[in-house]
């Protein structure tokens, strides 16, 4: 165990696998960088050094620098799985699936089903996803209810150093293609990891906070915004429930709704865009199953309908905050108050 | 590697068996859909039988290979059973794909039938990755991309074609230009041509006549050869012409009025196959029609038994989305 940050944790995750696996390669554009140009070799490592130092071990062969055309490596990583290797390809920035979706959701995600059972596509795309580094519209989306909306995809949303390790082991090792989230701004991030290889099982939820008034579900980065705003408002005597589903798809709706049930009030942390959302999901769900349950309204705490803004004034307002949950949370714990109160 | 002439006799009996099949199977598919009893879409490879058994002569259950939308043909050569294939258009439980997939997903990734395709030109890329497999596992297999004049202007495909050069992968591109991406010509879709596209990426290219099976298997061979010695990729320009329309129920207005009579007459791969052979006096025309007997009675029998066949029930609609979920 040692102090890693979110960064390499990813990157200890992908090497212990290669090591592992011979099968596991890793592809993207300028994942090493430097090839060709008569500077240094690795130069990059991906455009964040994640993946920084993994050529110098495994080579060239397993460490694939593509050109600038998302569509074919992607789709080739989907050939390579379905014919015996587990690539893990890197999607820079999670906006460029619009130039490669069709590999992603027509092909890879298909596959199994159309050829009745008999294909294996073990294929993970890490990809970079969220707001936060005046990156502007294109470059800062999250995205990741679009992917969970396609059956055959996998969906993994780590929130922190831990998770994150644990759940690309995972998605390296399951034989279904993987969408696997890495939020740009917790790179950084620093927590205690294990050195040894393990594997976090997908669709399991962790419960981060454990309380009695407020069920708060909150998704990847988000997760670490909700547990802040909790520990605020525990000191007012306000306590709340944390469900980090961990997995979008599959998502653990048995911890989801139990911990609904519990407290009867349920807030929805979710950095993407309000409508067809995580949030709007996991209403949906409660308002099916735990409506009986329910002494308030559920709240969905999200970004608003728009593009990302650049100005860094804009941006601020833009991202789900702290102060927005604890909002949210005391809003639908005054509001048994106030109708009892009328 | 030998000329396809210098094939041995059982070598020229089994071409011919493949090529007699796709058009059995795709002339009985016609009047299977025509009398309304085939669901779906379907697309006819008839007419195109020399470039999938050409090419697919050279190659085995370690070599891959991608499809398109027009994926009978293709399936046949590379040896999914034809059987399972019929069922599988039928929609039956015991098709080949479960009847999950129909007549645009046929695949079977153990004969290394990567899968026809519903989508123009995303078969490139796929390729790309099972060339990527074999090189990387050392396998010294190919990997073969069908692709039509449509498909080659897709962005997947040009592409493919580039990453393909860049990291010098055992791949083939073959071109199928049949003259027309659904109803538009090629002659007016394809800017520049496509060998000079080939050319333009750095792939070896060749421009071949797609009726002549002799012809392709010659070409296929230099192509293939030169993927599995690590010389990199091809690009073949293929041409030929389809019997039927882009889909069954095509009025094929867009064409002329005597094109596709004149292409039965003077360009069918299967008379110009026959005669080569027994001209050559290699096989003798008793030999042919032997074949052409049996191949009917097995694509008859597959027919009866699909028709037969029991199909899908909804405890099969939530199988197979996932490995495990």
């Amino acid at each position: 165990m040692s102090k890693k940050s979110y960064r390499q944790a990813i990157a200890e995750a992908l090497t212990q696998e290669m090591r592992r696996d011979p099968r596991v390669v890793i592809m993207g554009e300028d994942i090493a960088g430097g090839l060709g140009a008569p500077g240094e070799d690795d130069a990059w490592g991906g455009p964040l050094g994640v993946t920084k130092g993994l050529m110098a071990e495994f080579g060239r062969e397993r460490v694939l620098d593509t050109p600038i055309s998302e569509s074919a490596f992607v789709g080739a990583a989907a050939g390579a799985a379905a014919t015996g290797l587990r690539p893990v390809a890197e999607l820079m920035f999670v906006d460029f699936m619009g130039v490669c979706f069709d590999q992603i959701f027509n092909q890879a995600a298909k596959f199994r089903y159309m050829f009745g059972g008999k294909a294996v596509t073990p294929m993970v795309v890490r990809t970079m996803y969220g707001a936060g580094f005046r990156a502007a519209s294109q470059h800062s989306q999250c995205l990741y209810p679009l992917f969970t909306h396609i059956p055959g995809l996998k969906v993994a949303l780590p929130s922190n150093a831990y998770e994150a390790k644990g759940l690309l082991t995972q998605a390296i090792r399951d034989d279904d293609p993987v969408i696997f989230f890495e939020h740009k701004a917790m790179y950084d991030m620093e927590m205690e990891v294990p050195d040894e290889p393990y594997a976090i099982a997908f669709g399991e939820a962790n419960v981060t906070r454990e309380g009695d008034d407020v069920t708060i579900i909150a998704f990847g980065r988000m997760v670490n915004l909700a547990n802040e705003a909790a520990d605020n408002l525990a000191k007012n005597g306000v306590t709340c429930t944390v469900v980090d589903p961990r997995t979008t798809s599959p998502l653990d709706r048995e911890t989801i709704l139990e911990t609904a049930e519990e407290t009867g009030r349920v807030v929805v942390v979710d950095e993407a865009h309000p409508r067809c959302s995580m949030a709007s999901d996991i209403a949906g769900l409660v308002a099916e199953e735990a409506f009986g349950a329910l002494k308030a309204p559920i709240k969905l705490v999200t970004a608003p309908h728009a593009p990302v803004p650049f100005s860094p004034a804009l941006e601020d307002i833009y991202i789900p905050s702290v102060a927005k949950i604890e909002a949210a949370v005391t809003e639908i714990v005054e509001y048994g108050e106030k109708a009892a109160a009328e | 590697m030998a000329s396809g002439l210098q094939l041995s006799r059982e070598e020229l009996l089994v071409a011919y068996r493949r090529m007699r099949t796709i058009r059995d199977f795709e002339d009985k598919v016609h009047e299977e859909f025509s009398a309304g009893n085939i669901p779906g879409f379907v697309h006819l490879y008839a007419g195109e039988e020399a470039s999938a058994v050409g090419f697919c002569m050279h190659l085995d259950d370690r070599d891959a290979i991608a499809s398109t939308h027009r994926g009978h043909g293709h399936s046949i050569a590379k040896g999914c059973d034809v059987e399972g294939m019929m069922h599988e258009i039928f929609g039956r439980k015991d098709g080949l794909c479960g009847g999950k997939g129909g007549s645009m997903h046929i695949a079977d990734l153990s004969k290394g039938m990567l899968g026809a395709n519903g989508i123009v030109g995303a078969g490139a890329p796929l390729i790309c990755g099972a060339a990527l497999t074999a090189k990387t596992l050392g396998t010294g297999g190919v990997a073969v991309c069908f692709v039509g004049d449509g498909g080659s202007n897709q962005g997947t495909t040009l592409e493919s074609y580039n990453l393909a050069k860049v990291w010098n992968l055992p791949a083939i591109f073959v071109v199928e230009d049949n003259g027309y991406a659904e109803s538009t010509a090629s002659a007016w879709s394809v800017g520049g041509s496509q060998v000079g596209r080939g050319k333009g990426f750095g792939l070896a290219t060749h421009e071949v006549d797609g009726f002549d099976f002799f012809a392709v298997f010659d070409t296929a061979a230099e192509a293939i050869e030169l993927a599995r010695s690590g010389g990199g990729p091809s690009l073949v320009h293929m041409k030929l012409a389809r019997h039927y329309g882009h889909f069954e129920g095509d009025a094929m207005t867009y064409r002329a009025a005597d094109e596709v009579a004149a292409l039965k007459a003077e360009s069918d791969p299967l008379t110009i196959f026959r005669q080569r052979v027994t001209e050559t006096a290699i096989l003798n025309g008793a030999d042919l029609d032997e074949i052409d007997g049996a191949v009917q009675t097995e694509i008859d029998r597959c027919v009866a038994n699909a028709k037969d066949a029991a199909m899908p029930t909804e405890s099969d609609l939530l199988t197979d989305v996932y490995v495990s979920y």
